[in-house]
């Protein structure tokens, strides 16, 4: 008797702590490979530094959704005059910075103020090149006047680099980040994970998880044992090549969406014979997009013929420009006095996008007569030698920024390219706000730089994700390199 | 003896002030501007200068080299440029996992390859010699990523026993670091371990055909004493060389190992720093790691004197 009532308790003891083993986790450890060097995302370029902080810890008057739109956020409202040129934004009530400051009209002064200013080392300090000034009205409404209208001002203020910061701690964000965002930051570990925890007195709808651990995971190979054993759960941005490993596993869930990282063969548009538009193009009918793409990114990856993503609402498809054909490509080199071909460098930085896809597209050339030397160099020297100096003929790179296609009408941007017309078009889609008129702007523009085969248009990069089955909520797709996990939660 | 310590102190510390100047005449020859990569690409080149500004940069190559040198003597080692917190915190950070993964390491290797070289010696030529000297070969062939990888897999993956990766940190308990840095340690000490077997093996069947080890066998001194007593103590000669050379690997040529399991240590602050041309990091921790080697070579040598007396009374 005593015996059964000895099992009986036990019975009931396990079926306890299975039950409670059944309310949802609230906790998640995801996998990033690069650690951010520091915490602020108004002071430096590294992706890194979004994909921890941006929506969770830190927000902005507005944000960038899922799939890339405009969403209200810390300006639950906004008035735009008639002229385009004033924005009137009223902002949430009640919200609180992580250290109990309150946030009102005067941050967003000094947010906007310190961003702009003379000694600002704010990466994206073009996002706020077109305002004149910012004028608080009372704590609730703040007033930006641009100095000309622009269209995408409202977008541009959703991007991590124009986040809302206190005065009180901006100078120490990088260490230690305060901002208004659903988490707050708890530590960081430096060289292993960063860890943050639900914020008690968040403004908006509160998050299911408690407490979200970034760990950093630098080589490819290591993190599918890491989500094999269960210690870390997603991956937000996995290695293409790993993929197979873990696709048909029924544990895990994966996901292919787009970036906005436009993938290209970089030509340096004034170094002969690249200034003749006979050789850029021969070199767009020499390449093979599909083999380049089977070869550099695993199979994945949607081909592009100008500089705009697929999943823009804007894109035009021109990937039917310069079909892969190589009796073209040669008669274009003859026409340009090159039929015997020539030789050329091609400067590949790390990333295995462009080591592999230069081998390939190394071999597609000679095919034609170009005969390419590849110089593998590191980040640093690729910025140092080709992004500043311009000391390149050409260079593979996936531009992650997104909406840049102004970029070719910049002055001295290392594609040395000069198109008046092109240029034209920029200025006036900067002065446009009008949708109609956008998309026409930016179709002529995608359509020019395809005639001008300013560079070689490969593929859009793929977002590769790969997390639990049973955790929701993670973004398919990345619009900007973030990891929102505001609603993110497990199931059951 | 005194003479001796004086001449090693005096090449260490020449070494030491040659070896800063050239770390820094390296380091700032390769391209790159740490100001550029924490901008990117979308920075306008003013900004670039208004950062370079305000990281001291701009100075002359000279001044910047007293300036460090300078903070060197006083245990300064300036401030990372990229994560804008004095480079001793980040070492000290890195140290704490560096440090006791390369003593395990060592401890492992040394535990598995005297026994082995021993046993190998004395059985020389024998199938038991051939066995041991063929699963050595393999040791010292293998890739130590790939035989981390199956470590990984075997014990995290399948048996679930210890963590695939990271490091909790020593705050998370002394059992959970510890565990952590279990299977790096055996992915680091085993190719180790094979080297050093080899090593030992060779120089024991050296001793054991000097003179000295068949009078002491004639004299009626059992093999096994011969073997511990005689003969290893000096084959250790060879085995403390590589010890030394041995833990100065150890300490920071392990960015392989700590990038598959994403260790948080001294070998990939190195390799980071440099990919983000955070000079001022790199140029610090390769001195802090070029005076830790010039300390290691400074014990071996005086434990030649421990383990040969007549080191000791030649000077």
């Amino acid at each position: 008797m005593k015996l059964w009532k000895t099992i009986l308790a036990a019975a009931a003891l396990a079926l306890a702590a299975s039950t409670s083993s059944f309310a949802a986790r609230t906790d998640l450890v995801i996998g990033i490979p690069l650690e951010p060097p520091h915490l602020d995302p108004t002071a430096g370029a590294a992706a890194a530094i979004d994909e921890v902080l941006y929506a969770n810890v830190f927000e902005g008057l507005t944000r960038i959704g899922p799939n890339g739109e405009v969403l209200p956020d810390l300006a639950e409202s906004w008035a735009i005059s008639d002229d385009g040129k004033v924005y009137t934004f009223k902002l949430h009530a009640g919200v609180k910075f992580h250290d109990g400051t309150d946030f009102n009209a005067d941050d967003v002064k000094f947010s906007l103020d310190r961003a702009r200013a003379d000694n600002s080392v704010n990466a994206q300090k073009g996002l706020f090149a077109a305002i004149d000034k910012v004028d608080v009205v009372d704590p609730a409404t703040v007033k930006v006047t641009l100095k000309n209208p622009q269209g995408s001002f409202l977008y541009n203020m959703g991007w991590g680099d124009a986040v809302m910061v206190a005065p009180e701690s901006a100078d120490t964000n990088k260490e230690k980040p305060v901002g208004t965002g659903p988490f707050k930051f708890q530590s960081w570990a430096k060289g292993s994970s960063i860890t943050l925890v639900k914020s008690d007195n968040y403004w908006g709808a509160p998050v299911a998880l408690d407490k979200a651990e970034f760990r950093i995971v630098p080589d490819a190979a290591a993190a599918v044992p890491a989500l094999l054993s269960g210690d870390i759960q997603a991956f937000p941005f996995f290695d293409p090549d790993s993929v197979a490993q873990v696709k048909d596993d029924p544990r895990f869930k994966v996901v292919i969406g787009s970036t906005e990282g436009e993938t290209i063969l970089s030509i340096n548009n004034k170094k002969p014979p690249f200034d003749k538009l006979q050789v850029r193009q021969a070199i767009s009918y020499a390449l093979d997009r599909k083999a380049i793409i089977d070869g550099a990114s695993a199979g994945l990856g949607v081909p592009i013929g100008s500089h705009m993503s697929p999943a823009n609402k804007d894109y035009v498809d021109l990937t039917g420009r310069y079909p892969h054909d190589v009796a073209k490509a040669k008669e274009l080199l003859k026409e340009a006095g090159l039929e015997n071909g020539f030789k050329a460098t091609l400067k590949l930085p790390p990333p295995s996008y462009a080591r592999l896809g230069g081998e390939i597209i190394a071999s597609e050339l000679r095919d034609v007569g170009i005969d390419l030397e590849i110089i593998p160099v590191e980040w640093a020297q690729w910025l140092d030698q080709v992004f500043t100096k311009k000391d390149y003929d050409l260079t593979i790179v996936s531009h992650t920024e997104p909406n840049d296609i102004d970029i070719y009408s910049r002055k001295d941007y290392y594609f040395n390219y000069d198109n008046p017309a092109f240029d034209k078009i920029i200025a006036d889609l900067n002065l446009t706000s009008d949708e109609a008129k956008r998309k026409e702007l930016l179709g002529q523009a995608q359509k020019i730089l395809a005639d001008d085969a300013v560079v070689g248009f490969l593929y859009e990069l793929p977002k590769v994700g790969v997390w639990d089955a049973k955790l929701q909520g993670l973004w398919e797709n990345a619009p900007i390199q973030a990891n929102d996990l505001t609603k993110v939660k497990w199931s059951e | 003896m005194t003479a001796y310590l004086l001449k090693r102190l005096i090449i260490a510390l020449a070494t030491l002030v040659l070896a800063s100047m050239v770390v820094f005449a390296v380091l700032e020859i390769i391209p790159g501007d740490p100001a550029r990569l924490m901008l990117g690409l979308n920075a306008s080149a003013d900004q670039v200068e208004v950062l370079r500004n305000q990281m001291g940069l701009n100075a002359p190559l000279a001044i910047r080299y007293l300036h460090w040198a300078g903070g060197l003597l006083s245990l300064d080692f300036g401030r990372s440029y990229t994560y804008s917190v004095p480079v001793i915190d980040l070492v000290r950070e890195r140290i704490v996992v560096s440090l006791p993964l390369a003593l395990i390491a060592l401890a492992l290797s040394t535990i598995i390859a005297i026994p082995v070289g021993l046993y190998s010696a004395s059985r020389r030529g024998r199938a038991g010699d051939a066995i041991a000297m063929g699963v050595t070969q393999f040791g010292v062939a293998v890739p130590n990523f790939w035989f981390a990888l199956m470590l990984i897999y075997l014990f995290a993956v399948w048996l679930r026993l210890v963590p695939a990766g990271g490091f909790p940190g020593w705050s998370a308990g002394v059992w959970p670091a510890l565990k952590s840095l279990l299977l790096p340690a055996v992915a680091l000490a085993l190719p180790q371990a094979a080297i050093l077997a080899r090593v030992a093996r060779s120089a024991l069947i050296e001793v054991l055909n000097e003179d000295y080890i068949r009078t002491a066998r004639a004299k009626g001194l059992p093999y096994r004493a011969v073997l511990w007593r005689h003969a290893l103590r000096n084959a250790m000669i060879p085995v403390l060389t590589i010890l030394g050379l041995q833990f100065a690997f150890l300490l920071a040529g392990t960015i392989i190992i700590e990038n598959v399991f994403y260790l948080p240590g001294l070998g990939r602050l190195v390799f980071q720093a440099i990919t983000q041309r955070d000079l001022i990091v790199v140029e610090s921790v390769v001195m802090l790691l070029v005076a830790a080697v010039i300390a290691v070579n400074l014990l071996v040598d005086l434990s030649y004197a421990v383990v040969d007396p007549r080191l000791r009374s030649r000077q």
